[in-house]
C-alpha cells in the first residue's frame, strides 16, 4: 500500500496583496464545517472562526497609513506546539498529509492546546450548537458538528481532501497534489494557493519559494506549512512579533 | 425537644463552644458553599459560557487559583517529608493539620479542575490512553495519585476520633496504617515532586508563548524545578499561617513556640535558594530564551499595567524580602514579622503563578495582535468560593472533633494530663 500512497505536505500560500478583506474565506469555511450561527451573547472572542481575517496596517499616521488584510487559520506547524500538549492524543500531525488533525469526539475541553498555539487559531464550542429551524437541511453531510465543550480548528478541509483521494483512487491515479477547499474556492481574487509544497510542480510549492514569501512567527520554530506573500516590506515585517518598531523604521 | 450535644465527640481534655455557637459560626460558610454549588451546577450544565473566558483567554481565574493553592498545599507533604523521612519530630505536632489542609487543597483543586473543563466525563480517556509528552496528563496522574495518599493520610486522624476510636477493629486498622505512614509520606513526596514540577512545566514547555517559555533541563522546562522549589518554600508558612488563625480563631495555644521558629526558618532558607534560581532563570529568559523567539525583552512589559514593577514585586518585594526576614532569627522572634513575612511568601507564590498564567494570556504572539484583558464573571468566582468554604467546613469540622494539634491538651491543661501521651517533646 505504502508503495502507491504517495506522501503529501499539504500547505497554503495566501497572497496579501491580493486579499480585499471581503471575509468570503470566513462564510464559505464556517458553511463547509457546520459552523453554527453565533448565540446572541457570543463576541468576536467567544466566537467560532477556523478562518479568520484580521486588517493589518503599517502603525503610520494620517496618510500615510496603508492597511492589508490577513487571512488567518491553522498554520498546520510541521513542529506543532499544540499537539505535544493534548493529554487526551485528539491532535495529531498526519505524517501523510501534514495536516494538524483534532479529533473533537476524544477532546476533553481542556483548553491547553488553546494556550500553546501562538497563532490562536483554535476555538472552544462555548455553546450548544444551535442551527434555527429549518437550517439544519443546509448542513454539509461530510463533517460532522461538535458538540459543547471541545476544541475546533482548521483542518485544511479534510473531507475535501477524502473526496480527492477517492476520486483518485478509483482512477488509479496517487494522491493529489491539490485539492480544493472551501476558503480557496471562495476566495473572489484567488489570493489562496493549497497543495503539496515539496511537489515541485504545485503552484503552493513555487509561490512558498518565491521572493517575498514568510511565515509568521517563523523564529518560535513551530515551522507552519501556511505561507503569506507580500511585496510590500512592512506587510513582511509582520512576519515577527517586534514588527511594530520595523514598520516605524 | 431534645437538644443534641456532641460533647462526647470532642476529643478528650479538649475544649470547644457550644454546638449552637460552631454552627453559627459556619452557617455564612455554609451560605457561601451553597451559593458556590450553585454557579458549579450552572457551569456543568450550561457550559463554559458562564464564565468570561474565551478563545484567547482559554485559561482563567479557576487556574491561577488552583495553581495557587496547589503551591500552598505543599506544606503537606513537605511537613510529612520532614517529619518521616527527615525525623524533625517538632513537626509531629502539625502534622495532623498539614495532612487536612493539603487535602482541603488538592481536593478543591480538582473539583474546580472538574468543572473548568468542557467535558469532564471524558478525563477517563487521559488515564487510558495517556499521551505520555503532555504535562497535563503527567498533572492528572500525580494529582489523583496523591490526593489518594492523602485521603489514606486523613483516614488514622479520622479514626483518632473519640467515638471511632471505641470500635475495636478501627483501632487495629488505625495502628496498622500507622506502620505504612512513613511509606506514604515517601510516595506522597514522590508523587508531590512530579506534580508540582509539571504545573510548572505545563507553562514553561509552551514553545509559543515566549513569555512563559524557557529552556531547561531533560524534558523538564526550568518552571518545573522553581515550581516544586516555591512550593516547598511557602507550604511551610502557610501551615504556619493556618496554625495562627486555628489558635486566634479557637483562642487557645495549639503548638509550642519553637515549632513556628522551625517553620519560618524552613521557608527562609528554601525561598534564598528559590530567589536566586529565579533570579538566573529570568536574566537568562529574558537575555537568551526569549530573544531566541524573535521577541525583545521587556517588551512583554510594556502593556500596562503589567509593567516591570511586577518582576520586581515577585522576585524581591514578595521573594527576597520575606525570605531575608524569615533567614534572621532575630526578626524571625518577633511574632508580627513571623507571620507578615510569611504572608508575604505566600502572596509571592500567588503573585507567580498568576504571571505565569494570566500574564501569559493577556500578552499577543502575533504582532498585529492586541493585548487583552479579562474579568471573571461571578460564577468563576462563585465556583471558587464553593472551593474556599468547602475548606473552611471541612477543616472546622476537623478541628472540633479530631485532635489535629497534639500538643493542645498539654498547653491548654497540663494538670490534666493522666492519659498515654504520645506527645513528643521537642
Ligand atoms: S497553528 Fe496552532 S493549532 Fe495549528 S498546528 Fe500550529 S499550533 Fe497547532
Ligand atoms: S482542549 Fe481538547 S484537543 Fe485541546 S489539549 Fe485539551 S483535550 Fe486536547
Amino acid at each position: 500500500m505504502a508503495a502507491t500512497k504517495k506522501h503529501r505536505r499539504y500547505g497554503m500560500v495566501v497572497d496579501i496583496d491580493l486579499c480585499t478583506g471581503c471575509g468570503a474565506c470566513m462564510v464559505a469555511c464556517a458553511a463547509e464545517n457546520n459552523v453554527a450561527p453565533a448565540p446572541e451573547r457570543a463576541t468576536d472572542r467567544t466566537g467560532i472562526t477556523p478562518m479568520r481575517v484580521y486588517p493589518v496596517h503599517n502603525g503610520a499616521p494620517g496618510d500615510r497609513r496603508q492597511t492589508a488584510f490577513l487571512p488567518l487559520m491553522c498554520m498546520h506547524c510541521s513542529e506543532p506546539p499544540c499537539e505535544s500538549v493534548c493529554p487526551q492524543q485528539a491532535v495529531e500531525l498526519d505524517e501523510a498529509t501534514g495536516i494538524v488533525t483534532q479529533m473533537p469526539q476524544r477532546c476533553l475541553g481542556c483548553r491547553y492546546c488553546m494556550t500553546a498555539c501562538p497563532y490562536h487559531a483554535r476555538y472552544f464550542n462555548w455553546w450548544d450548537p444551535q442551527w434555527p429551524v429549518g437550517m439544519e437541511a443546509t448542513l454539509n453531510p461530510t463533517v460532522a458538528p461538535r458538540s459543547r465543550g471541545v476544541v475546533e480548528k482548521c483542518n485544511l478541509c479534510a473531507s475535501r481532501l477524502h473526496a480527492a483521494e477517492d476520486q483518485a483512487t478509483a482512477e488509479g491515479q496517487p494522491m493529489p497534489a491539490t485539492y480544493v477547499s472551501a476558503c480557496v474556492e471562495a476566495c473572489p481574487t484567488g489570493a489562496m494557493v493549497l497543495g503539496d509544497l515539496d511537489d515541485p510542480d504545485t503552484e503552493a510549492h513555487k509561490l512558498a519559494k518565491a521572493e517575498g514569501t514568510f511565515q509568521l512567527l517563523a523564529k518560535l520554530g513551530t515551522r507552519p506549512k501556511v505561507y503569506y506573500h507580500s511585496s510590500r516590506p512592512w506587510v513582511r515585517s509582520l512576519s515577527e512579533r517586534n514588527a511594530k518598531e520595523q514598520a516605524h523604521a | 425537644m431534645p437538644s443534641f450535644n456532641d460533647r462526647n465527640l470532642i476529643p478528650r481534655g479538649l475544649e470547644r463552644c457550644s454546638l449552637q455557637g460552631f454552627a453559627l459560626r459556619l452557617a455564612p460558610w455554609l451560605l457561601l458553599f451553597a451559593f458556590g454549588a450553585y454557579c458549579i451546577y450552572l457551569c456543568l450544565r450550561f457550559g463554559l459560557n458562564q464564565t468570561n473566558m474565551d478563545n484567547r483567554f482559554a485559561f482563567g481565574l479557576w487556574i491561577f487559583l488552583d495553581l495557587t493553592v496547589i503551591a500552598l498545599g505543599a506544606g503537606a507533604f513537605f511537613t510529612g517529608f520532614l517529619l518521616y523521612l527527615m525525623k524533625w519530630k517538632a513537626l509531629k505536632s502539625v502534622i495532623n493539620s498539614a495532612v487536612i489542609i493539603g487535602f482541603v487543597c488538592y481536593s478543591g483543586a480538582m473539583v474546580a479542575l472538574a468543572v473548568d473543563v468542557g467535558q469532564p466525563l471524558r478525563a477517563w480517556f487521559t488515564f487510558w490512553h495517556p499521551n505520555v509528552h503532555s504535562m497535563l496528563t503527567e498533572v492528572s496522574f500525580c494529582i489523583t495519585c496523591y490526593l489518594t495518599v492523602l485521603a489514606v493520610e486523613y483516614i488514622p486522624i479520622l479514626l483518632k476520633n473519640r467515638k471511632l476510636k471505641q470500635i475495636p477493629s478501627f483501632l487495629v486498622f488505625e495502628f496498622e496504617l500507622h506502620k505504612v505512614i512513613p511509606v506514604l509520606a515517601a510516595v506522597g513526596t514522590l508523587l508531590s515532586f512530579f506534580h508540582q514540577g509539571s504545573l510548572g512545566g505545563l507553562y514553561g514547555v509552551l514553545r509559543g508563548r515566549p513569555f512563559a517559555y524557557r529552556e531547561g533541563f531533560a524534558i523538564w522546562p526550568s518552571t518545573f524545578f522553581l515550581f516544586i522549589l516555591s512550593a516547598i518554600a511557602v507550604g511551610p508558612s502557610f501551615i504556619l499561617l493556618t496554625t495562627k488563625l486555628a489558635e486566634k480563631l479557637s483562642r487557645k495555644p495549639l503548638v509550642r513556640g519553637g515549632v513556628y521558629q522551625m517553620l519560618g526558618k524552613t521557608s527562609g532558607v528554601l525561598l534564598t535558594v528559590y530567589v536566586a534560581l529565579k533570579s538566573v532563570d529570568t536574566l537568562i529568559w529574558l537575555n537568551k530564551t526569549s530573544q531566541a523567539a524573535g521577541f525583545t525583552p521587556f517588551e512583554f512589559y510594556t502593556f500596562k499595567p503589567f509593567g516591570t514593577w511586577i518582576l520586581f514585586a515577585e522576585i524581591v518585594l514578595l521573594g527576597l524580602v520575606p525570605a531575608l526576614l524569615l533567614l534572621s532569627s532575630r526578626m524571625r522572634a518577633r511574632p508580627a514579622v513571623l507571620t507578615g513575612a510569611a504572608i508575604l511568601a505566600c502572596c509571592g507564590v500567588a503573585l507567580n503563578r498568576f504571571v505565569l498564567t494570566i500574564q501569559t494570556l493577556a500578552l499577543p504572539t502575533l504582532p498585529f495582535d492586541e493585548f487583552l484583558s479579562y474579568f471573571p464573571s461571578w460564577q468563576e468566582f462563585g465556583v471558587f468560593a464553593a472551593v474556599l468554604a468547602y475548606g473552611v467546613l471541612v477543616y472546622a469540622v476537623s478541628f472540633r472533633y479530631l485532635p489535629l494539634f497534639p500538643d493542645e491538651k498539654q498547653l491548654t491543661a497540663p494538670v490534666e494530663t493522666e492519659e498515654l501521651e504520645y506527645v513528643s517533646r521537642s
